[in-house]
């Protein structure tokens, strides 16, 4: 079935990354109907799963082939299932997992691409889409000459879509593995288990800097804050090169971007390629020891102050109150 | 022993110097350029490369205007073998310059391509995987390992992802672009720039190149963001935790 928009949708097998869900609200508003779009191996329920959207067709691409997302062969599934549901917008959410596979698919089909669109509007006629560049420093207004288009966006802007009692034909991809590209092999995979929320979904985050020094008094303040608070953990730059935290928990411009209700800095400076990713929190506090550091222009509330002594305090004071 | 990867090409970008903008108060904008941090990842690890007897050749590759000759110099310095310039002062967007990169790429024929992942200034995150695509090589992006297997038939990437590392084998030739974790570059030393003077530039045209693009994304204007104000001081844990409760409503 055709369809005006196609969207990509994402999962870790076990569940549909609701982030991803959110460019169904970017396609509602560049209007027309939509199509989503589910690859990997054993998906029957996840498929099922986005019924309720409002989506014409739920493509599958379902095949023991697509096991793994190795971007060679993904972007080659994509750019069949846009040319076969005849869409004009390709959409995805930014992650590392669409920002490796959608340029890829754009190329193939000759079309271009904005990444992190924060905003659709109207500009003389047509559509225009904002996007942060340089860090977040600066806001961009684009406009594509071609019809169809490839786009990420950024969740946090456009927000959950509502249900959708409307019908979704659920329709699965033939896919012949052979013709596959075949000059990626996956070998492992990090598997961290954790109880915490995702970053990007949390609603609270705490995040820590270089000051925390080493991984136990990372885990002991930055973690002893999250778990009390049912938070997610975020670093800066610099506490991922020194070891303090893995690399997915880096938060900003060349990490992940967060939107939740409550971020707490904890010895961060400020630099602006941090601050280009926690912008959209609803409060930010921020415990530094230094009272001109930039975090605090960013801060709701700002406490100066050593760390070391206020947070395992603030631990205390959340704990009795 | 097999023969060393041949050639290893590192297209790289010149943008406004980000260290300058991320030093506390910066504003993001600096009248400074510099090679684009991660492109200067992609040099370094190449020279690394090299340097382990790898490889043999490292050609550097810009698109830009004359004035971008100042990066091309520091990637000499840094030790790059020779280096292009694609002369095209046009604001070209991602699908443009992989484009035309792909051109480059048929005419020097390496089995690598590395390059960073993103460049700081329109931070797309994007050319490395469309000329992966447009070339139909494989591709391992977010890199922040590479090892070489199989007598360097294959490359066994470290990957950064949201949900962790990952590791992939990818058959050579294939398009790597870098992550901030891969390796710290070296800082150009005098001697070598000196001697970088000395290496030629050579500059050729989309014209020369049998390429014509044109982008298809114009910027209508640029603006700031709105300003998030700064908050409140609060004098201690318990003020904060009130304020926390009763003000915010977030505990
Ligand atoms: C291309 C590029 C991309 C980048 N991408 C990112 C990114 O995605 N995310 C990111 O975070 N950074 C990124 N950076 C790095 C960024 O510029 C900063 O270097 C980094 O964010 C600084 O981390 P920090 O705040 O932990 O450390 P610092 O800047 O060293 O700050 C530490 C802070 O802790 C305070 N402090 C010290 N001791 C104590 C104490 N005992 N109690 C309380 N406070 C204390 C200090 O006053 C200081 O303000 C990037 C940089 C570049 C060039
Ligand atoms: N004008 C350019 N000349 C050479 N390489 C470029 C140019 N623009 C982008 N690149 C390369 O493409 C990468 C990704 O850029 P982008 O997709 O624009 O974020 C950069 O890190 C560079 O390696």
């Amino acid at each position: 079935m055709p369809a005006k928009n196609l969207i990509l949708i994402e999962h870790d097998r076990r569940q549909i990354k609701r982030p991803s869900l959110h460019a169904i609200t970017a396609a509602r508003q560049l209007g027309g109907d939509y199509a989503l779009l589910l690859l990997g191996q054993g998906l029957d329920e996840l498929a099922q799963s986005l019924v309720g959207y409002g989506a014409s067709t739920i493509f599958v691409a379902d095949d023991p082939a697509l096991a793994e997302p190795l971007a060679d062969r993904y972007a080659k599934v994509i750019a069949d299932a846009f040319r076969k549901s005849a869409a004009s917008a390709l959409i995805g959410t930014s992650s590392t997992f669409s920002k490796d596979v959608l340029p890829r698919a754009a190329a193939l089909l000759d079309v271009p691409m904005l990444t992190d669109v924060i905003a659709i509007e109207e500009y003389e006629g047509s559509l225009s889409y904002r996007r942060p560049i340089s860090a977040g420093s600066m806001l961009a207004t684009v406009q594509l000459s071609s019809e169809r288009r490839v786009l990420t966006i950024r969740a946090a802007a456009f927000g959950a879509p509502a249900s959708d009692p409307a019908v979704s034909l659920v329709e699965k991809l033939t896919i012949d593995a052979a013709s596959l590209p075949n000059g990626m092999k996956f070998i492992s995979r990090e598997e961290r288990v954790s109880d915490r929320p995702d970053l990007t979904e949390a609603r609270v985050v705490i995040g820590g800097g270089r000051p925390l020094k080493d991984k136990e008094t990372f885990d002991r303040l930055v973690g002893g804050l999250a778990d009390l608070l049912g938070g997610a953990i975020g670093a800066t730059r610099a506490a991922v090169d020194t070891g303090l935290a893995p690399n997915d928990f880096q938060i900003g411009q060349t990490g992940k971007v967060i939107a939740p209700e409550l971020y707490i800095a904890l010895g961060i400076s400020g630099a602006i390629q941090h601050l280009a990713g926690i912008k959209d929190s609803r409060v930010i506090v921020a415990i530094n020891k230094d009272p001109d550091a930039p975090i605090f222009q960013m801060a709701t509330y700002g406490l100066v102050g050593d760390l070391h002594q206020l947070v395992p305090q603030l631990i205390e004071a959340v704990r009795n109150a | 022993m097999t023969q060393p990867i041949a050639k290893i090409l590192v297209p790289f970008k010149s943008v406004p110097d980000p260290y300058e903008a991320a030093a506390p108060g910066g504003t993001g904008a600096t009248a400074k350029s510099v090679i684009n941090p991660f492109d200067e990842i992609a040099i370094e690890e190449a020279l690394r490369i090299r340097e382990r007897g790898e490889a043999s050749e490292i050609v550097g590759l810009t698109i830009g205007a004359p004035a971008v000759d100042e990066q091309v110099r520091a990637a000499l310095a840094m030790g790059v073998d020779r280096a292009i310039r694609i002369d095209d002062a046009r604001a070209l967007d991602p699908y443009a310059v992989a484009r035309i990169l792909r051109t480059v790429v048929e005419k020097e024929a390496p089995q690598m391509v590395l390059m960073g992942k993103q460049a700081v200034d329109d931070d797309s995150n994007q050319v490395g995987q469309m000329l992966a695509g447009l070339l139909g090589w494989p591709q391992a992006t977010f890199v922040s390992r590479i090892e070489f297997l199989e007598d360097r038939i294959c490359a066994r990437c470290t990957r950064e992802t949201d949900a962790g590392l990952e590791v992939v084998d990818i058959t050579l030739p294939a398009v790597i672009t870098t992550d901030l974790r891969l390796n710290e570059p070296r800082y150009v030393s005098l001697p070598g720039l000196m001697k970088a003077r000395k290496k030629p530039i050579e500059v050729l045209t989309c014209a020369q190149l049998g390429v014509q693009v044109e982008p298809q994304t114009t910027t209508i204007s640029t603006a700031r963001p709105p300003k998030r104000s700064a908050g409140t001081r609060v004098e201690s844990v318990e003020e904060l935790v009130a304020k926390l409760k009763e003000e915010a409503k977030v505990l």
